[in-house]
């Protein structure tokens, strides 16, 4: 499998701005990722290079295998490459230990995952505190924040439920709150809408991303789908 | 970061509700089982001291034959006897100057019936025995008074029995003060109720109140004959520390006295020396039941070691996701490390309260002593259990790598 990403805008090198000094939410370059060794080598991703810009709201589109999963557990700190170097908001991130890992994915990072993720037995409430919670953050105030992000998502009335007591949609829209609860510096969203129908995946990503562009609109979205979503302004193809 | 993780591993517990309490239910156990057999322990110690004070502070008994020899029917007894010069002898202060007083006790000849007004019993001791019996063996009368030396010096037909005694002969509601004045049959002979003991219970191995104490002279008079001989010698010593040096003057008089005698012609018991070896004997007994009930503790410990790591196993996608919203590493161990540790200081706490609570009952005619020691001891080995065995899945729980966590099935 290769990987070669081409699109406009977002993939091209940004150019030296001395009005913006500040730097992409993600340099990534030559990343290779390997699995296994020796015979049974498989090379994940090979060679990449991608840049994304502030405000930059990007779908990496690719066949069943091509490595999109890889690369977007790369660029969400949950793996590490087998070379290459990666920049998240300036920071090199292969020269962090664990600790200092686990705190970038904690406050510059908001996952959504393909099947949401969210802990079991838990209210939604407590869930999009979590990452509050780990972030150090008081109780008031994490309380607070996850109202807000909860009522964001329209699950005001939900705050007490336990994600099996939710529908898809409606479990959906939390993992979308705790991933915007701690205003990261940008959204991964891995096949958001797979699991769910057209309609609740709108409802369920509209309410987020408009609510991303009016409230933060320095942030930058990224989501992986099969199907390009409406509001996607650029795309990244992943072939073999 | 303390009170996150304790709010944190209680939501943990309380999810897995079933599997928490049968956790905690062996930490209980162990805890519990420590603090009951302690308390037993100490109980039973606490028992033989008592039921060695009643037998009268710092008194020895002597009687013929020596250990192993069989006092009763032995060639031994046969030819030694211990007589009333003997008596005598001991009580001389020049010879034996740690000895304040000396009891001779005779046992009358085969067993004893006492009947009054169509009701009658068997005796369990009838004991000749003289007017310092009832202050050497911590012998009071409830009511009525023991016999005086005149008593024993005018062979009067007098008895002092024990309360069961009297309750054998009047039915068990009966005022056992109402005998007083009243002649008793006692086998042959007829005899005057003048006192009654006060109630001393069981000592272990029989009924101290099933009693009756008669002047010696009068058991020579009408049950055994005029002999000479005495069963046994209550001797006391004139202190707490006197009766290491009675012991001595006794077995020194009493071997001058018996042509061909050795040191194991009598038999002496010490008290003070019944004492430590019981204490010793209950020493061991508390130390084996504590160690049986600390292998319990450990099964326990065992037992919060399985549940984490099945918990730990368990929840791998749980831990993959809260290593994805940014805990770390830290985190992850003291969350597991305080659901392991908590749920041992439960189940410890309810330990203590099933220790306690279960201390409350007799156990084999024991009433249990808690020992606070027990207490503290063993909680603070069910929470030791509890971080020691609970290191291990908590660590390897912190250990896993967010991906691999994630993608765990």
């Amino acid at each position: 499998m290769s990987k070669s990403a081409q699109t406009p805008a977002a993939f091209a090198e940004p150019a030296p701005n001395a009005s913006r000094p500040r730097p992409p939410v993600i340099a990534m370059r030559n990343v290779t990722k390997t699995y296994g060794v020796g015979d049974v080598e498989v090379h994940a991703l090979r060679a990449t290079t991608l840049t994304i810009e502030r405000s930059d709201y990007i779908a990496i589109m690719g066949a069943s295998g091509s490595g999109k999963s890889t690369l977007m557990n790369i660029l969400g700190c949950l793996d590490v490459p087998t070379s290459g170097r990666y920049r998240l908001a300036g920071i090199d991130v292969s020269q962090l230990d664990g600790d200092a890992v686990a705190d970038i994915r904690n406050r510059r990072i908001g996952f959504v995952f393909q099947s949401f993720n969210l802990i079991p037995r838990t209210t939604a409430l407590a869930n999009v505190e979590m990452p509050l919670v780990y972030g150090g953050m008081k109780r008031a105030e994490r309380r607070e924040l996850a109202v807000r992000a909860l009522t964001r998502v329209g699950l005001d009335h939900r705050l007490h439920y336990v994600p099996n007591q939710l529908s898809g949609g409606q479990q959906q829209r939390v993992a979308i709150a705790r991933a915007i609860v701690t205003n990261p510096a940008m959204i991964l969203a891995d096949e958001p809408t797979g699991a769910l129908d057209s309609t609740s995946t709108a409802e369920g990503w509209r309410s987020s991303t408009s609510s991303t562009s009016r409230v933060a609109p320095s942030w930058s979205s990224l989501t992986k789908t099969r199907s390009p979503g409406t509001r996607s302004a650029s795309f990244a193809s992943v072939t073999d | 970061m303390n009170l996150e993780s304790i709010q944190m591993a209680l939501r943990g517990i309380v999810a897995n509700r079933m599997r928490s309490a049968l956790t905690m239910l062996g930490i209980l156990i162990g805890v519990g089982a420590v603090i009951i057999l302690v308390a037993v322990g100490a109980g039973s110690a606490t028992k033989t001291r008592k039921s060695l004070e009643a037998l009268g502070s710092n008194t020895l008994t002597v009687s013929a034959g020596g250990f192993g020899q069989g006092n009763r029917g032995g060639t031994q007894s046969r030819n030694l006897q211990i007589t009333d010069a003997d008596a005598v002898a001991l009580s001389d202060k020049l010879q034996a100057p740690d000895i304040a007083a000396v009891v001779p006790t005779i046992t009358g000849g085969g067993s004893v019936t006492a009947a009054a007004d169509g009701a009658s019993a068997t005796v369990g001791q009838f004991l000749g025995t003289s007017e310092a019996y009832s202050a050497v063996r911590n012998a009071p009368v409830e009511a009525g008074t023991f016999f005086t030396a005149a008593d024993v010096s005018n062979h009067a037909s007098v008895v002092v029995i024990g309360t069961t005694v009297a309750k054998n002969l009047l039915g068990a509601t009966g005022d056992p003060n109402s005998l007083i004045g009243q002649p008793v049959q006692f086998g042959s002979h007829s005899l005057t109720v003048i006192g009654v003991l006060k109630t001393k219970g069981s000592n272990g191995f029989q009924d101290q109140d099933d009693i009756a104490l008669v002047p010696y002279t009068t058991v020579r008079d009408n049950y055994t004959g005029n002999t000479g001989t005495i069963s046994q010698l209550i001797v006391q010593a004139s202190g707490g520390n006197a009766t290491g040096p009675a012991q001595t003057e006794i077995t020194t008089i009493l071997q001058a006295r018996h042509k061909g005698s050795t040191a194991n012609s009598f038999r002496v018991l010490n008290q003070a020396s019944l004492l430590q070896t019981a204490n010793a004997n209950n020493r061991t007994f508390t130390v084996l039941l504590g160690s049986v009930a600390a292998i319990s503790l450990l099964v326990g410990g065992i037992g919060v070691m399985n549940i984490m790591l099945v918990t730990v196993t368990e929840r791998t996608r749980e831990i993959g996701i809260r290593k994805a919203i940014g805990a770390r590493t830290s985190a992850i161990l003291s969350q597991f490390l305080t659901e392991a540790v908590l749920l041992s200081v439960l189940g410890g706490l309810l330990g203590i309260a099933a220790g306690i609570g279960g201390s409350r009952f007799n156990i084999v005619a024991v009433q249990p002593v808690v020992q606070s020691y027990s207490i503290i001891l063993a909680f603070a080995v069910a929470v030791a259990v509890g971080l020691f065995f609970g290191i291990y899945p908590a660590s390897r729980a912190a250990k896993l790598r967010p991906i691999d966590a994630l993608r765990y099935e």
